[in-house]
């Protein structure tokens, strides 16, 4: 991940809220406190943020109701215009372009998908589909035909005549699916895509979406409240409190090492089990012996707690996908991490 | 209440009492505004039309919109009903309209619609009054779209520009308030009498709630459904055409069917300017009290007002369904290949036989016989009780109450009112009345206005009486409660004109048949506040209260009419509202008060006295409307 290959760079990103916003353009510093703000009648949605986004990468924005990430991502998509810092986007500068620049950004580079769907209720889900295709100016057939097979790929063939009250709600979301990747986007925002929906639903979008994430080579933003669904999801995954964001990191990471007590509070309920892999456990062989079969280094210890248990070697070796040997579990730290520490 | 707010109110009022109780040795000055004090309001106004029409040449522009509404006017009814005008292709035969009423009927809302709407025109056509109808419709079809077009401009100028919307604001509620009198005269004096007149004043009075719909609508569009669009990459044009106009839709269209009824009451009332048609069938009727034949018409007017209103709410609550996939030519268009069938037979029946053209006079229908007949029964049969009611009224009620309001001082008027203004928000309520009730002093009408407020003050408390135990009685039962809230939407729909009917027909022309027709009017909002108000207490509170023991005298008093209240006052805020409107309506059946005298204006079109007059009406109305709803507003915060 070089730094040139950064789709999205945010450098001290602030969002402010209240009187005169932009009365403070330019004068806001990373120690600015929400006392501060609030005394001059203004609140922060997002506050300094910065962070940088990987071509191809999948970020996940994790956060309670209220903690700005949703701000967050209007910010990126300049759905809203930013209160102080920068955003580029393919190294372009976000909040100098013109509405035009803009307007093309959209049509040609990203597609966004809504909590409550944000569907045109008069227009059928093909028509739903074609709408940015038909805004960028595309003639009706190749639009009609792009628009089907993006149906058929959320598996919404047949459905082309319906109009969004008469589909359930995980149709009505897998319509806003295809109608953001209509255009082909590089970027893709995702704003609690999955949140309207009941669990049953929830999880076999998400395993739609893991499906289409595959097949798909695309910068992704992902906002959920639901921690499941980010470790689920993520490649990385950024914490937010208060519009700031309290740590960015990969889940393993976040989970065993978090860097504030918020996000301890928050990953303190986490099955860590399911989530850190065996590899991430591996301690160094350093000339240690090796012997016997080696443990698979990108499986999570939930999915390999029964040959654990099983092992009798205080020392298990782990083994990388090429099957040579990376380093070695200690059995009791391993079992202290599925089964809780012994008494 | 708040007992340091009221002290000030309990001491002006107490100051009205001792106004009041002193007349005999007040000033003349404290009773009636002396003659020099009084403002030549009217004469200021004509100078601003004189201006207006002389010197900016406005009449220029109002010539030139009145010739494209004039233009219009002669297609619709060379179409409607033959009129000899471009492009002369009609009259189209009366079957085909039915047929194409019928038609809109089932795609809209199915069978029932569609034999509510075809039966209606049908009943039109073998009654011979055809052409009357189709004069009246004509006007409609050409006004409505002008005033949706116009509506719409205007209200997504005021979602647009918030300085718009904040001068537009006040313009609109005045203008809302404003007796449909005060609209005909300025229109008679830039295009004078006529059909060209009738369709302008039903334009310009049919617009605002267009406005107030497009604002309301465009303001509700979720706002992910907005984002979504920007996302989509769409121009500021694009968004608002594909985007905004279109998921506004059921508010646009609840719009469009307000302004289709607000067209329909002022085309009626506007033969009070040479607007033929039905309603100036209507007023010749009554005026010479042939009951029979203006029941007749007056049953045409209710049928369209119901057909009317139902067709264009059924388009506003109609959503698309999907048409089943690979779908023939024919299955896709198949309404639209019926209706052309229909039309075709409907033009062959017409070439058959002439009666499926047009219905001659010498071949129509007549109810008027039977139903003079059976009024005339009826009527002898209730003349003891009605001359006893009205001689009860006059003698004992009305004429002691009318003397007692013009008794007042204005002064105890004034602060009575500052008063209540201070009871309800404080010092600024209390400017705030006064500021719409001095002009009305100074405007020098002060006793024609205490006529008007003695009538609105007797049918108002009478609706109040009726509306409130029938609204109790009727929200007793989920199934009775839905049967009258039908009822009172329909009666709704109903043009003001039409309630004038039954009332001069039980009480001649006089000061208890304006009593009566206001009174019936008013009676309508209260009885449907009353059942909505009621029905709305949230179930939890009443299954809260039952369980606390509370029996059903109990629950009534302590439960549900305290949290009804603030929807009552609405009720009771509209009912004066749709009195003061009447009252003026009324006129015409014989009154002393501002309504009588607008309709000298409106014959020596004065628009300066018109205007003037309106206004007063407007700001009583604006004035009950801020007090009522400052206090609802109050107690709805009070309850949380």
């Amino acid at each position: 991940m070089g730094q040139n290959d950064n789709v999205i760079s945010c450098k001290n990103v602030w969002k402010v809220f209240g009187d005169h916003p932009e009365r403070l353009t330019g004068h806001l510093k990373p120690e600015t406190t929400s006392e501060e703000l609030r005394a001059t009648g203004h609140v922060a949605a997002v506050r300094n943020v910065s962070l940088d986004i990987a071509r191809g990468e999948m970020l996940v924005v994790m956060g309670l109701s209220g903690s700005g990430k949703s701000t967050l991502i209007r910010c990126l998509a300049r759905l809203i215009d930013i209160t102080d810092g920068a955003i580029t986007v393919e190294g372009r500068d976000l909040g100098t372009m013109t509405e035009t620049e803009l307007i093309d950004l959209r049509r040609r580079k990203m597609g966004m998908v809504f909590q409550s769907f944000g569907l045109l209720p008069h227009r059928t889900a093909l028509e739903n589909v074609a709408f940015p295709l038909e805004m960028r100016g595309q003639d009706r057939i190749s639009r009609i035909a792009r628009a089907s097979e993006m149906l058929n790929l959320v598996g919404l063939g047949g459905r082309e005549g319906y109009f969004p009250r008469e589909l359930s709600g995980g149709q009505q979301q897998r319509v806003g699916i295809a109608r953001s990747l209509a255009v082909e986007p590089d970027i893709w925002f995702l704003d609690e895509p999955f949140s309207a929906l009941d669990p049953l639903i929830r999880r076999e979008m998400q395993d739609e979406f893991l499906r289409l994430k595959g097949m798909l080579a695309k910068t992704i933003v992902f906002i959920t409240h639901d921690f499941d669904e980010a470790l689920r999801l993520a490649d990385r995954i950024a914490i937010m409190k208060d519009g700031a964001i309290e740590q960015i990191d990969t889940p393993e990471r976040i989970v065993m090492a978090p860097a504030t007590p918020y996000v301890a509070k928050f990953t303190s309920a986490v099955d860590r089990a399911r989530v850190v892999h065996a590899g991430a456990l591996a301690l160094a062989v350093e000339g240690r012996a090796i012997d016997g079969p080696a443990l698979p280094a990108i499986e999570t210890l939930h999915a390999l707690a029964r040959r654990i248990l099983q092992d009798d070697r205080a020392l298990i070796p782990v083994a990388g996908r090429d099957g040579v040997v990376t380093g070695l579990i200690d059995r009791a730290a391993a079992l202290d991490l599925l089964l809780g520490p012994a008494a | 209440m708040n007992p340091r707010l009221s002290h000030p109110a309990l001491m002006l009022l107490g100051l009205a009492l001792l106004l009041c109780l002193g007349r005999f040795a007040l000033p003349e000055a404290l009773i009636r505004l002396p003659e020099p004090l009084i403002l030549p309001f009217a004469d200021w106004i004509n100078a601003v039309f004189a201006f207006l029409r002389d010197d900016l040449g406005l009449m220029a522009v109002t010539r030139a919109f009145s010739g494209a509404v004039e233009f219009c006017l002669d297609v619709t009814a060379n179409l409607l009903y033959g009129k000899s005008r471009w492009p002369r292709l009609g009259p189209i035969p009366w079957v085909v309209i039915a047929a194409t009423m019928g038609m809109a009927g089932y795609a809209l809302a199915g069978w029932r619609l569609a034999l509510l709407s075809a039966g209606t025109f049908v009943w039109i056509a073998v009654m011979g009054q055809w052409k009357w109808a189709m004069e009246t419709l004509s006007v409609i079809m050409v006004a409505a779209p002008f005033s949706v077009a116009l509506g719409l401009s205007a209200g997504t100028l005021a979602w647009r520009f918030r300085g718009v919307e904040r001068v537009m604001n006040p313009i609109l509620n005045i203008a809302q308030s404003l007796p449909h009198f005060a609209y005909m005269i300025p229109v008679v004096v830039f295009i004078g009498v006529g059909p060209k007149a009738g369709a302008i004043v039903t334009i310009i009075f049919s617009v605002p709630p267009m406005i107030r719909m497009t604002l309301l609508g465009l303001r509700a569009v979720p706002p992910e459904i907005i984002e979504s669009g920007k996302m989509s990459g769409t121009t500021k044009w694009q968004l608002m055409r594909s985007v905004r106009i279109p998921a506004a839709r059921t508010e646009l269209l609840i719009g469009i069917n307000q302004v289709i009824m607000q067209s329909l009451a002022m085309v009626v009332l506007a033969s009070f300017i040479g607007m033929p048609g039905l309603g100036q069938k209507l007023l010749n009727l009554l005026q010479s009290l042939k009951i029979g034949l203006s029941v007749e018409i007056g049953i045409t007017i209710v049928l369209l007002a119901v057909v009317l209103d139902r067709l264009s709410k059924a388009w506003a609550m109609k959503q698309p369904a999907h048409l089943e996939p690979g779908a023939t030519w024919a299955a896709r268009n198949r309404l639209l290949l019926i209706w052309l069938g229909l039309c075709a037979a409907g033009f062959a029946l017409a070439a058959a036989h002439p009666y499926f053209a047009g219905v001659e006079r010498k071949q129509a229908l007549s109810l008027a016989v039977p139903i003079d007949a059976g009024v005339d029964g009826f009527i002898r049969l209730v003349t003891p009780l009605t001359d006893w009611l009205r001689w009860f009224l006059i003698t004992w009620v009305l004429i002691p109450l009318r003397d007692g309001f013009l008794w007042l001082p204005f002064s105890a008027v004034l602060a009575f009112i500052a008063a209540l203004g201070w009871l309800v928000g404080g010092v600024r309520s209390a400017l705030i009345c006064l500021a719409f009730i001095l002009p009305i002093a100074l405007s020098g009408w002060w006793d024609r206005a205490m006529i008007t407020v003695y009538t609105v003050t007797v049918a108002v408390t009478i609706a109040l009486l009726i509306g409130l135990p029938l609204g109790l009685w009727a929200a007793a039962r989920p199934n009775r409660a839905r049967r009258f809230l039908l009822l009172c939407d329909t009666l709704q729909t109903f043009p003001s004109f039409i309630y004038l009917i039954p009332v001069v027909m039980l009480f001649g022309v006089n000061d208890v048949a304006v009593v009566a027709a206001v009174m019936v009017f008013a009676t309508v909002p209260i009885l449907r506040f009353t059942i909505e108000g009621l029905c709305g207490v949230p179930p939890e509170t009443i299954e809260a209260a039952e369980m606390s023991g509370a029996g059903r005298a109990q629950l009534l008093w302590h439960v549900k009419l305290p949290l009804a209240l603030p929807t009552l006052m609405i009720g009771a805020n509209q009912s004066i509202m749709f009195a003061l409107f009447m009252v003026i309506i009324a006129a015409f059946i014989g009154t002393q008060d501002l309504g009588q005298e607008m309709q000298r204006a409106l014959s020596s079109t004065d628009v300066g006295k018109g205007l003037v007059l309106g206004l007063a009406v407007a700001f009583m109305g604006l004035m009950a409307d801020h007090l009522l709803t400052g206090w609802a507003a109050r107690r709805r915060k009070a309850a949380g």
